[in-house]
C-alpha cells in the first residue's frame, strides 16, 4: 500500500515532442484513480512512467514517499495488468501467478498458497493447470488480475485491461474489478479512454488531453462541473450537446432560442455581453415540456423541435433534433472530441447541428413531428472558444488546466 | 478445403516422385553398405544383408575417434553458437544502440565469403598459434560461419515475441536477463532449435575445415576421416566400408532433426496476448 505522487512529471522524446507534460497528481494510499482520454493523450505514457516502463524526462515520481524516477520497475514493487494481459503462453496458470513469488525466492509452499489464495478470490481454481492457450477471454484476463494479486504490491496499474474483452463481459468484469480493488485496498492507477469506465469505477478521475491534465475529481464533479470544453465533452454518454451562444443581458441567445439565465450562471458570467460563446447542455438537460411542471418550467426556455429519431432505451427515451445556425462555432478541442468520436457531431461552421435529448418514457414525442421541449437554464454551461474554458463553472472546482499543445496521434 | 479424387492423386504422384528422386541415392548407399567387398561391383541392388562392413568402421580406431571429434565438435560448436546467437538476436532485435547495423551487415558479409577462400590463411594461421588439428580449431570456423544465420533466423523469432511479455516479466521482478531466459528464450525456442540443427548440421557436414586444419585422429572429424579409409585389407577397394561409415553419420543428422522437429512447432505464443 502506498501513496503515489506525480510531481511535475514529464515524458519528452529525442524529437522534442512531449507525450506527458508537466503533470502532477497526488494519488492517496487505497484510492482508485482512473486517467482517461482520447488515445494518443499520454495516459498510458503516464502509466509506463509509474511502472518504470518508461523513462521520466523531468519531475519526481515518488511511491510511498520514496523517489523512484531511476530504479527499475522490479524495485518499485508495483503489479502492471496489461492490455492484452501479456500472460506467459509456456507457463500454466499457476505458474504465471506464481512468476513473481518465484523470482522473490519464496519458497514453494507459500507460492502455492498464495496462488490458490488468488485463484479462490478469481474463480479460477479448476484452471489452475491449464495454459493460457486453452483459457477464453475473459479467464486469461482473470489470470492477468490474479499475477497482480498474489503479489500483494505497493500499487495496481491497469492499462485498459478491460479493452479486449466483449461488451457483456467488459461489464462484468468492471464490477469485479471494482470489488477486488475495494477487497484488497490497494491503491490502483487505472487507464482507459472509455468514459464509462471511468465514471463507474473510479474514486477519483483525471481527464488528460494532449499531454496535460484537464481535470481531477470525483466522477460526478467532473459531469457537473466540467472546467473545460473538453471534459464536458468528453466525460458523459451521451456526450453534451454543443451550440452557438451569445449573451444578450440576462439572456443566451441559442440556435433553439432565447434562454433566461440564472442569476448565479450571470454572476459567474462577468462581463461576457456580446462575445460568441459555445453553449454545452446535456441531454439531459433537456425534457418533453409537456411533462415539466409549471413551476418548473419557469427555470429554463421551451422550443420547438422538429425530432428526427426517437431511441427508446424503456427507461429512457432519446430524441434527436437538428438545430440551424447561422453562427459559426470554432474551437480546437471540439474538433479533436469529434476526431475521437469518429467525426462529424459537432455543430460547426454553420453546419446544421444534431442535438440529443434524454426525455422522459412517458414523453409522446413522434418522429418526424414536431415537438414542445424544454431546457433546464440552471444545467447550461457556457464555454469561451478561445481557450474552451468553462465560463458557468463552480469557483470552488478543483482545476489542473492547462490548454493548447501540439496533438501527435499514435503517442 | 475439399480436394478432389483427381487432385489428391496428382499430389501423391508428385510426392512420390520427390521422394524417390531425394531418397535413391541414400537407399543406394545404404546398399552398398550391407554387401560384402566381393558384391560391391556384382551390378545388383540388393545381394544379401551382411554387416560385414559396419564391423569393420566400428573395429576401425581412426572411424570411432572421427566419429568422438565429429560429436563434440559439432555439439560444442552448435551450444556456443547458439548462445552467442541468441545474446546477439535478442540486443539487435529489442535494443536501438550505435553500430547495430554494422553488426548485422558485418555477420551478413562473413557468411558470404566461401569457405574455401579462407581455409589456406587459417591453415597458416592455426599451425602459428597451435589451434592447427585441435577441436577449437574446427570449432572457431564454425561458428564464424553459422552465427549469422542463427543470428538472423532467431532475431526472426525475438521480433515475433510482444515486448509486453517482457515488460510483464519486468515489473514481476525480474532482471533483464531473468527475463530473457526465463521468458524470451522458452518462447522463442523453435526458433532456437531451428537454427540448432542450422549450426549443427554445418558442422557436421563440413569436409573442407575438417580436411584441412586436421591431419590426426586428434580432431579429425567423419567427412575427412571417410578419405583416410582403407579396405579391409590394403588390398580391397574400400568401398563397402565407406558406405557404411557414411550411413553411420547420416544417423546422427537424423535423430538430431526428429527430435528437433517435435519442437518446431507453430504457435507456441498462442495464448499470451489476446490474438
Amino acid at each position: 500500500m502506498a501513496q503515489i505522487t506525480l510531481d511535475g512529471v514529464t515524458k519528452r522524446y529525442p524529437d522534442g515532442y512531449e507525450a506527458v507534460s508537466d503533470m502532477s497528481l497526488e494519488i492517496q494510499d487505497g484510492e482508485f484513480v482512473i486517467l482517461v482520454g482520447p488515445s494518443g493523450c499520454g495516459k498510458s505514457t503516464a502509466l509506463r512512467m509509474i511502472a518504470g516502463l518508461e523513462d521520466i524526462s523531468d519531475g519526481e515520481l515518488r511511491i510511498g514517499g520514496d523517489v523512484v524516477n531511476d530504479k527499475a520497475p522490479k524495485d518499485r514493487d508495483i503489479a502492471m495488468v496489461f492490455q492484452n494481459y501479456a500472460l506467459y503462453p509456456h507457463m500454466s496458470v499457476r505458474d504465471n501467478m506464481g512468476f513473481a513469488l518465484k523470482l522473490r525466492g519464496l519458497d514453494k509452499a507459500e507460492i502455492d498458497k498464495k496462488v490458490e489464495e488468488a485463484a479462490r478470490i478469481l474463480d479460477l481454481q479448476q484452471h489452475l493447470d491449464r495454459k493460457p492457450a486453452q483459457l477464453s477471454g475473459g479467464q486469461r484476463q482473470r489470470v492477468a488480475m490474479g499475477r497482480a494479486i498474489v503479489r500483494d504490491p505497493a500499487a495496481f496499474l491497469m492499462d485498459e485491461p478491460l479493452s479486449n474483452l466483449d461488451a457483456k463481459l467488459r461489464v462484468q468484469m468492471r464490477t469485479e474489478v471494482s470489488r477486488i480493488q475495494n477487497d484488497l485496498g490497494t491503491t490502483t492507477v487505472y487507464v482507459t479512454h472509455d468514459q464509462t469506465e471511468a465514471m463507474t469505477l473510479g474514486d477519483r478521475v483525471a481527464v488528460m488531453r494532449a499531454g496535460r491534465l484537464q481535470q481531477v475529481g470525483a466522477p460526478m464533479e467532473l459531469y457537473n462541473n466540467p472546467v473545460n470544453l473538453f471534459v464536458a465533452g468528453f466525460i458523459g454518454s451521451p456526450a453534451m450537446n454543443f451550440m452557438p451562444a451569445t449573451i444578450e443581458g440576462d439572456t443566451v441567445r441559442l440556435p433553439i432560442g432565447e434562454v433566461p439565465l440564472p442569476d448565479e450562471v450571470r454572476g459567474r458570467l462577468g462581463d461576457s455581453g456580446g462575445k460568441q460563446l459555445i453553449a454545452g447542455i446535456r441531454p439531459e438537460s433537456f425534457e418533453d415540456a409537456s411533462v415539466v411542471s409549471e413551476d418548473v418550467k419557469r427555470r429554463g426556455a421551451t422550443f420547438r423541435a422538429r425530432i428526427d429519431v426517437v431511441e427508446s432505451m424503456g427507461s429512457e427515451l432519446y430524441a434527436h433534433f437538428r438545430v440551424e445556425s447561422d453562427q459559426d462555432i470554432e474551437s480546437q478541442e471540439l474538433r479533436e472530441l469529434a476526431e475521437d468520436a469518429g467525426g462529424g457531431e459537432v455543430p460547426s461552421s454553420g453546419e446544421a447541428g444534431q442535438i440529443v435529448a434524454r426525455l422522459d418514457p412517458e414523453s409522446q414525442v413522434q418522429e418526424g413531428q414536431e415537438s414542445e421541449l424544454w431546457v433546464d437554464a440552471d444545467r447550461l454551461h457556457l464555454f469561451d472558444p478561445d481557450d474552451g474554458r468553462n465560463l458557468t463553472a463552480s469557483e470552488n472546482a478543483p482545476a489542473a488546466t492547462g490548454a493548447g499543445g501540439d496533438e501527435r496521434p499514435g503517442a | 478445403m475439399q480436394h478432389t479424387n483427381r487432385e489428391r492423386a496428382a499430389w501423391s504422384i508428385g510426392i512420390l516422385v520427390v521422394l524417390f528422386y531425394a531418397l535413391i541415392p541414400v537407399a543406394w548407399i545404404a546398399a552398398i553398405s550391407l554387401k560384402t567387398p566381393e558384391q560391391v561391383a556384382d551390378r545388383k541392388f540388393y545381394s544379401g544383408f551382411h554387416l560385414d562392413n559396419y564391423e569393420v568402421i566400428f573395429k576401425d580406431d581412426m572411424f570411432i575417434a572421427a566419429l568422438i571429434n565429429s560429436i563434440g565438435i559439432a555439439a560444442i560448436a552448435t551450444l556456443i553458437s547458439i548462445v552467442l546467437a541468441a545474446m546477439t538476436a535478442y540486443a539487435t532485435s529489442r535494443l536501438n544502440f550505435a553500430g547495430k547495423t554494422v553488426i548485422l551487415s558485418g555477420a551478413l558479409a562473413v557468411a558470404m565469403f566461401p569457405p574455401i577462400s579462407i581455409v589456406g590463411s587459417l591453415f597458416d594461421m592455426w599451425r602459428a598459434v597451435g589451434l592447427y588439428d585441435t577441436w577449437p580449431g574446427l570449432i572457431i570456423p564454425y561458428m564464424t560461419f553459422t552465427l549469422p544465420l542463427a543470428i538472423y533466423t532467431l532475431s526472426a523469432f525475438f521480433r515475433e515475441i510482444p515486448w509486453e511479455l517482457e515488460q510483464a516479466a519486468q515489473v514481476d521482478g525480474a532482471t533483464p536477463f531473468q527475463a530473457f531466459t526465463k521468458v524470451i528464450v522458452p518462447l522463442a525456442a523453435p526458433g532456437v532449435f531451428t537454427a540448432a540443427i542450422l549450426v549443427f548440421i554445418f558442422a557436421w557436414n563440413d569436409f573442407i575445415f575438417a580436411n584441412t586444419l586436421t591431419s590426426t585422429d586428434n580432431a579429425r572429424t567423419v567427412p575427412a576421416a571417410l578419405a583416410f579409409f582403407t579396405g579391409a585389407s590394403q588390398f580391397e577397394q574400400p568401398i563397402g566400408a565407406i558406405a557404411a561409415a557414411a550411413v553411420v553419420v547420416t544417423v546422427p543428422i537424423i535423430i538430431m532433426v526428429l527430435i528437433f522437429q517435435r519442437r518446431i512447432v507453430a504457435g507456441l505464443t498462442a495464448g499470451a496476448v489476446k490474438g
